[in-house]
C-alpha cells in the first residue's frame, strides 16, 4: 500500500503516523499542503494530527481549504482511502468530506489520556483486523473533539451505520464518564457515505508498539495495508 | 470600503466558552447577566466601491471560510 501523508504548517503527528504505517508494511511519502496532486499510485491519503495553521479561526478551517485538499477530495471521489486523525478529522469536517464539526470539549479543557473505544463495525477497509464490538485501548489528546451535527445529520449517520468508533468503558458500554469531550452519541470517529473516508479524534498511531504502552492501534493500520 | 462581519453560534449549539464567561461575570458580582454567547468579529477592508459588490464579496468570504455554517451564523455590516 502506498500512503501519502499531507503535511500542513503546524502538523506534528506526521512522523508517528508514518511509523505506524511502515510497521504495517506501507510505503510512505510526504505531500506538502501547497501540492496540487497526490503522488501517482496513492492508495491512502493521511491527514495527521497537530495544530494546522495554529488552529487559527477554527481548528482545521484553513487547512480544509488548502490546495492539497482538492487533490484529497478528488482521491476520495475516485474511491481512494482517506484517513484523518485528530486535527485531520477536524480538517475532514471543515473540508466537507465528512459531515458535522468538532466543537470545544464540553469541560473546556484540553484532554490527554488513554481512551477506550468500541469498534462499531469490522466490515470496512479500516477495521477488518478488529472484531465487531471489540474494545480497544488507544489515546486522546485534544481541546476540540466534541462531535456535533444537527439532528437530521446525526440520524442519517446513525441510520447508514457510519459511526466507526465510540467512547466506551471496559465493557464496551457508552457512559457519560467515558465520553469526556461531550460528543453526541459518544461518537469518536465517522465514515463517509462510501466508507472510504474515516475521521477519528483518538490516536491509534500512539499505540502500535508494546514499548510505549499498547498495540491496540495496530489493527487500523494493518486493516488498511491488508 | 470597510465592513464588519459578526459570526455567532447558532441557537441550541453548546458554547462552553460563553458559559465559562457567564459564570466568571457572575462570580465577579455582575449578577444581572443572564446568559453569554461568545462570537467573533472580523473587520475587513475591501476594494469594492459598490455596496452590492461588497455584499457579494463578503458573503463569499463568510461561506467559504469565515463561518462554519454547520454551527455558526454570520451578519455583514458595511461601515
Amino acid at each position: 500500500m502506498r500512503a501519502a501523508i499531507v503535511v500542513f504548517p503546524g502538523s506534528n503527528r506526521n512522523a508517528d503516523v508514518a511509523r505506524a504505517l511502515k510497521l504495517a508494511g506501507a510505503e510512505v511519502v510526504t505531500v506538502w499542503h501547497a501540492d496540487t496532486a497526490l503522488p501517482e499510485g496513492t492508495d491512502l491519503a493521511v491527514l495527521p494530527g497537530g495544530f494546522s495553521y495554529g488552529d487559527y479561526l477554527r481548528c482545521g478551517a484553513i487547512a480544509g481549504r488548502a490546495a492539497a485538499m482538492d487533490a484529497v477530495r478528488a482521491h476520495a471521489a475516485r474511491g481512494g482511502l482517506v484517513l484523518g486523525i485528530c486535527n485531520g478529522f477536524q480538517i475532514l469536517c471543515e473540508s466537507g468530506l465528512l459531515p458535522g464539526v468538532l466543537m470545544r470539549n464540553v469541560n473546556r479543557r484540553f484532554i490527554c489520556h488513554r481512551q477506550l473505544l468500541r469498534v462499531e463495525r469490522n466490515d470496512t477497509r479500516f477495521t477488518s483486523a478488529y472484531a465487531q464490538g471489540q474494545v480497544i485501548d488507544v489515546c486522546v489528546a485534544h481541546g476540540e473533539g466534541n462531535y456535533f451535527a444537527d439532528p437530521e445529520t446525526i440520524a442519517r449517520i446513525e441510520g447508514e451505520g457510519r459511526v466507526a468508533f465510540r467512547y466506551c468503558d471496559a465493557q464496551g458500554t457508552l457512559t457519560v464518564d467515558a465520553n469526556r469531550n461531550g460528543s453526541l452519541n459518544s461518537i469518536a470517529g465517522i465514515y463517509s457515505e462510501q466508507r472510504n473516508v474515516l475521521g477519528l479524534m483518538p490516536h491509534p498511531e500512539n499505540f502500535v508498539e508494546g514499548l510505549v504502552g499498547g498495540t491496540d492501534g495496530r489493527g487500523l493500520f494493518e486493516s488498511m495495508a491488508a | 470600503m470597510k465592513a464588519r462581519i459578526i459570526v455567532t453560534l447558532k441557537t441550541g449549539v453548546l458554547d462552553p466558552q460563553g458559559k465559562a464567561i457567564e459564570s466568571a461575570l457572575k462570580s465577579f458580582g455582575i449578577d444581572d447577566v443572564g446568559s453569554v454567547r461568545q462570537g467573533k468579529v472580523f473587520d475587513v477592508e475591501i476594494a469594492a466601491t459598490d455596496g452590492t459588490d461588497a455584499e457579494a464579496t463578503l458573503k463569499a468570504a463568510c461561506e467559504k471560510l469565515l463561518a462554519n455554517t454547520v454551527v455558526e451564523n454570520y451578519a455583514i455590516e458595511i461601515v
